[in-house]
């Protein structure tokens, strides 16, 4: 049929309206859509499968666009390494002579902390396993700062893993796919680390936002921290390893404490990712708590009965205790919690 | 004239291409590369797209383009999906309501109102993630970030100049 005799061939809808209508449905979707992704539940189960499957797709050709860079990179470094070999030499031969004096200020160190831990009984931490992976994405805006790495699950790695540079902690995983995850930067927005004063123990969050320097919050004290103060991660709350280096403190130009990160002393190409496990998780708290008081042991002595401030009359009906019998099994006091001394032990004991 | 010119301009030319042009470079610049040890920029490449895209035109298909834009944007940034989307959909219905104020003016005004479009635009990202994450993002940062995107401009006029008087239809 010609469009000319179709009834509706006529009819002309005014195009600036229907694409008004067309920004404001649009518009409604996006908003729905953010409010129902926040960043906070970038978690394990919230991170969401659009969002590991994008991972996925970006994370192999991220590495495929970045190898010429990479392998260009390498080729300069190569190039430069030979032309300043002899001062390079130099260079190393005096960090050598300083790192062969600290050696032996740390083996003395190190064998006075073994003798205090050994007087002391302290249980230390178990040594972390981790993983190494090469960053394949870089987000470097001001409302979100994250990398891609080329590591997932498949090799153990979970939401909340601390990941370090060779030169202290960048960040932490905040969603794995099979062989990608996503590292939320201790400078994006939404990031909060409990961290430490090295020099007076105070304790700080680290909050990032969107610049070089993430700030200080919630220090006490006016002198808890000096510029030059090294901050380490405290612990606290369990989900990162106490004493992790992040960097130092430096007063930034808004009056406020803020962290040159240690990690930024050199660009941040591989990353290690500690397959860090919570330490508060792996106690079981229901075999922390006692189910019941456990019973007493057989023959035992036990507490003698509070005395009676108001002796009653003796009447008729009740007998007189007997002589030599010891503590009575249960006392007013005690409210019928402590069995009969003569009851049989249960197996096991209490423990 | 060509049969194709004279039943209009396909809106893969005026939207797609230059949709999936802003994807390859963004992620391009996404990507851990360093010249002399200085990591590249992060400008929002689909901010001059947009802008071109309310300017040349009213129409139904560039809102959801500038959804996919925004939403390809969160995924490999790492925002919220939706944050981008929100961002650039502000300035396109602003440049697109005041359409009528554009037309005619010169490429220095055009400059000035798109620099303000992208000022809507990381403005209204500085007050999400504020009310999201309850910190104000560092506003160097943002300001760098502004100026990377308002150096872009030239692109946007280059699209307009292009595609504003291509479909005959519109004459």
């Amino acid at each position: 049929m010609p469009l000319r005799d179709n009834p509706l061939g006529e009819l002309k809808v005014p195009l600036t309206w229907t694409a008004g209508i067309a920004f404001i449905v649009v518009l409604i979707v996006a908003v729905a859509a953010l409010l129902s992704d926040r960043r906070e539940a970038f978690d394990t189960d919230e991170y969401g499968n659009p969002r590991t499957l994008s991972d996925r797709v970006l994370a192999p050709v991220g590495e495929i666009a970045s190898a010429p860079g990479r392998l260009t990179g390498q080729g300069v470094e190569g190039v430069r390494g030979y032309f300043f070999a002899v001062s390079e030499n130099r260079r190393l031969r005096e960090e050598l002579e300083k790192a062969r004096r600290w050696q032996e200020i740390a083996v003395s160190l190190q064998d006075t902390n073994e003798r205090y831990r050994a007087i002391l009984g302290l249980k230390t931490d178990p040594p972390i396993p981790m993983a190494s992976a090469r960053v394949v994405t870089d987000s470097r805006g001001p409302f979100a700062q994250s990398r891609l790495a080329n590591a997932g699950t498949e090799r153990g790695i979970k939401p909340g893993n601390p990941v370090m540079s060779e030169n202290g902690l960048i960040g932490r995983v905040v969603g794995a796919g099979q062989d990608v995850s996503r590292i939320l930067l201790l400078t994006d927005p939404a990031s909060r680390t409990p961290v430490m004063i090295d020099r007076t123990n105070s304790r700080a969050i680290l909050t990032g936002d969107g610049g070089p320097n993430p700030r200080l919050e919630y220090l006490r004290g006016s002198a808890a921290v000096r510029e030059g103060d090294v901050i380490l991660t405290s612990g606290d709350g369990g989900l990162l390893p106490r004493g992790l280096p992040v960097g130092v403190a430096v007063r930034g130009l808004d009056g406020r404490w803020r962290v040159a990160l240690a990690a930024d002393k050199a660009p941040v190409d591989y990353v290690r990712i500690l397959l860090f496990e919570d330490f508060t998780q792996l106690a079981r708290t229901q075999n922390l708590t006692p189910a019941g008081a456990p019973p007493p042991t057989p023959g035992a002595e036990t507490l003698p009965p509070p005395p009676r401030l108001v002796a009653p009359p003796p009447t008729a009906a009740t007998p007189a205790p007997k002589a030599g019998a010891s503590a009575p099994a249960a006392s007013p006091a005690r409210g019928g919690a402590t069995p009969p001394a003569k009851a049989p032990p249960s197996p096991g004991g209490g423990r | 004239m060509t049969g194709s010119a004279a039943r209009g301009l396909p809106p893969w030319r005026w939207l797609g291409v230059p949709m999936l042009q802003v994807m390859a470079v963004t992620f391009v610049f996404a990507l851990p590369l360093r010249f002399w040890g200085l990591s590249l920029p992060e400008p929002l490449f689909a901010m001059p797209v947009v802008f071109a895209w309310a300017v040349i035109r009213p129409a139904m298909l560039a809102p959801p383009a500038a959804l996919l834009l925004g939403l390809f944007l969160d995924m490999l940034w790492g925002t919220p999906a939706g944050f981008w989307a929100v961002c650039l959909l502000l300035p396109y219905g602003l440049v697109l309501g005041g359409r009528g104020m554009l037309a005619g003016q010169s490429q220095l005004m055009m400059w000035t109102w798109y620099a303000a479009a992208t000022g809507v635009a990381l403005g209204a990202g500085y007050l999400i993630t504020m009310l999201e994450t309850q910190v104000a993002p560092d506003p160097v940062s943002v300001g760098w970030q502004f100026l990377a995107t308002v150096i872009l401009y030239p692109f946007a006029h280059r699209l307009i100049d292009r595609f504003e008087d291509a479909d005959v239809r519109f004459r």
